[in-house]
């Protein structure tokens, strides 16, 4: 996997579940899940050539604009539901989040943390969008828009009682620094969420 | 290379296989004995795991890719995805195309003689349905010692027939690719069907379907058939493309002979369907998409009926059918994916209507193409 992100999340996958990947991309992620966990299930995707390149990995991938939300999905119909890089790109982040906990017993999100202290630096200081290696596009041509903080997205589980199960917070190296832990909001670049239904 | 300098080994050549055991239909009649004429493209591997069966639409036939004669002006219907390194690459596969049950295009239908009385069965040949053809085409299977399909895929009405086999027979089909598909038909298609038929059958020389007897065809009920077929297989975009309202003399005529560029191809397209088509057939090939509807086996649940398929699938649609829409594919894929069926399912940005799945369209060859080679032989 080139996202070292991808192995914490497989960590947390049992094996022989049934998975949706939200946003899944060329379909690597659950390429590595089939193989290191031998779950079942599916990806979605917008892009035909995404889509092109999961069905060439053999991953079954049905397109699907997340916009539209997951009514394709009966309730309960997963175990484990992924939002990778994706939640702040979508439309409706909050009916997202309902619908993926709906159609999944669990949702796992990961999201670059906008709190980020380089993020801060450059808009603080430089008073301008910040462009980095997580959010490397201007604000103009970005597909992110609906970037959030810990905090935002911490407060938004609490609005909808959701419980958090676990927290890993990333530096940009990807790895879980002591000052993550102290200040995840501040030194997090990279924030990584097990969530469930109360 | 063009074709009129392959060498001869390179032309297809169709073949009849005759079956001698009766086969029970649907409708409760039986065929006591049928042929059906197939070709093959590429070479079956020796653990015989490469075949792949095509299921041909509506007015198809067993000529699905390659050249006949070099004097052929046409290849095969489905050329653009069947051939060496194509999307359906006959260097791997080992395709299978037969003429299905009904058709007028070689294999048993209207036009054999009915042995019972030695005439043509013309309207008595009986109502087939899908479940049939995949019944006669599992009969085709074990003749060319097949065990299993390595892939069954069609667009269309195919596309319901590898859907049919996906259900019917689980075990001996290791993928299904349906293209621009609905689960069955909606009111609105069944409707241009009963159009098409009522045109076909009110024409004075019908004969209540007895033609052949008279000497007769129903051409003119044939054409108008074909051209209100014809319609709704376009876009009204790809209509305006090719044709907006161009006039044929560059002024109008104020009469009601063709005056516009499209109507005198609808009529040129109704006339040369006329050439190759037989009218009962098209009446039994309309009415047998009507009946189409999986479900039904299964007390109209088609949750039910697709937790029978055990084929990884692929669904495709295309933007612009309006024949068979992307939400009528989708309806398919909600079924299977409620089923757990192994599915992928993309709809593809093309112009071309129902058409489209005839089309070398970039895209549309790129995730079939993805999804055959991911077959593991």
């Amino acid at each position: 996997m080139n996202s070292p992100e991808f192995r914490w999340v497989n960590d947390w996958i049992a094996p022989h579940t049934r998975v949706l990947d939200l946003g899944c991309g060329d379909g690597s992620f659950l390429s590595h899940l089939r193989r290191s966990r031998e779950v079942r299930g599916y990806g979605l995707e917008i892009s035909t050539d995404n889509i092109r390149q999961c069905v060439a990995a053999g991953i079954n991938v049905i397109q699907t604009d997340l916009d539209q939300g997951l009514s394709t999905f009966e309730t309960d119909a997963f175990d484990t539901v992924f939002l990778l890089q994706t939640l702040q790109a979508v439309r409706y982040p909050e009916a997202l989040l309902k619908e993926m906990l709906r159609v999944g017993r669990e949702g796992i999100i990961t999201f670059p943390n906008f709190g980020y202290w380089r993020n801060r630096l450059q808009l603080c200081l430089g008073g301008r969008m910040p462009v980095t290696a997580s959010l490397p596009a201007e604000w103009y041509e970005t597909e992110n828009i609906h970037l959030c903080t810990i905090s935002d997205f911490e407060n938004l589980c609490h609005r909808n009682a959701f419980r958090i199960v676990t927290r890993v917070i990333l530096d940009a190296h990807n790895h879980p620094s002591m000052g993550g832990r102290m200040w995840p909001g501040l030194l997090g670049a990279t924030a990584l969420y097990r969530i469930q239904r109360r | 290379m063009s074709h009129q300098n392959l060498p001869a080994a390179q032309f297809v050549t169709p073949v009849t296989q005759h079956f001698g055991a009766p086969l029970e239909l649907d409708c409760g009649r039986s065929l006591p004995a049928f042929d059906m004429v197939y070709e093959t493209y590429g070479e079956l591997n020796a653990a015989r795991s490469n075949a792949v069966l095509i299921c041909h639409a509506l007015s198809g036939d067993h000529h699905a890719a390659g050249y006949h004669h070099p004097q052929d002006a046409k290849p095969g219907w489905w050329d653009t995805c069947i051939g060496p390194g194509k999307a359906i690459d006959t260097e791997r596969f080992h395709v299978v195309c037969p003429n299905n049950l009904g058709s007028c295009r070689g294999s048993t239908g209207p036009l054999s003689l009915d042995p019972a009385t030695g005439k043509p069965y013309g309207p008595d040949f009986p109502i087939v349905t899908v479940r049939d053809w995949v019944r006669a085409q599992a009969r085709l299977q074990e003749a060319l010692d097949i065990p299993h399909w390595a892939a069954v895929i069609g667009g269309s009405l195919g596309g319901m027939n590898a859907l049919q086999w996906a259900i019917d027979f689980p075990d001996q089909i290791r993928q299904a690719v349906m293209i621009a598909v609905a689960p069955k038909l909606s009111a609105q298609n069944i409707a241009f069907n009963e159009v098409a038929r009522q045109a076909i059958r009110k024409d004075p020389d019908f004969h209540a379907g007895y033609y052949y007897e008279h000497g007769a065809i129903p051409s003119q009920g044939l054409m108008l058939a074909r051209m209100l077929g014809h319609i709704t297989y376009l876009s009204e975009d790809s209509m305006g493309q090719k044709f907006g309202r161009e006039l044929r003399e560059s002024k109008l005529n104020y009469d009601y002979d063709a005056n516009f560029q499209v109507e005198s191809y609808l009529r040129y397209q109704g006339r040369s369907f006329v050439e190759r088509f037989d009218a009962n057939s098209y009446l039994l090939m309309t009415k047998l998409l009507d009946y189409f509807d999986p479900a039904a086996d299964f007390g109209d649940d088609l949750v039910a009926a697709c937790r029978h398929i055990r084929a990884r699938s692929l669904v495709l649609s295309f933007s612009s059918d309006w024949r068979f829409t992307t939400t009528r594919a989708r309806e398919l894929v909600q079924a299977m994916l409620k089923a757990e069926t192994e599915v992928s399912f993309a709809e593809i940005q093309a112009r071309f209507g129902h058409d489209s799945f005839l089309m070398a369209i970039p895209e549309y060859l790129g995730v079939l193409g993805a999804f055959m080679r991911s077959i593991e032989l």
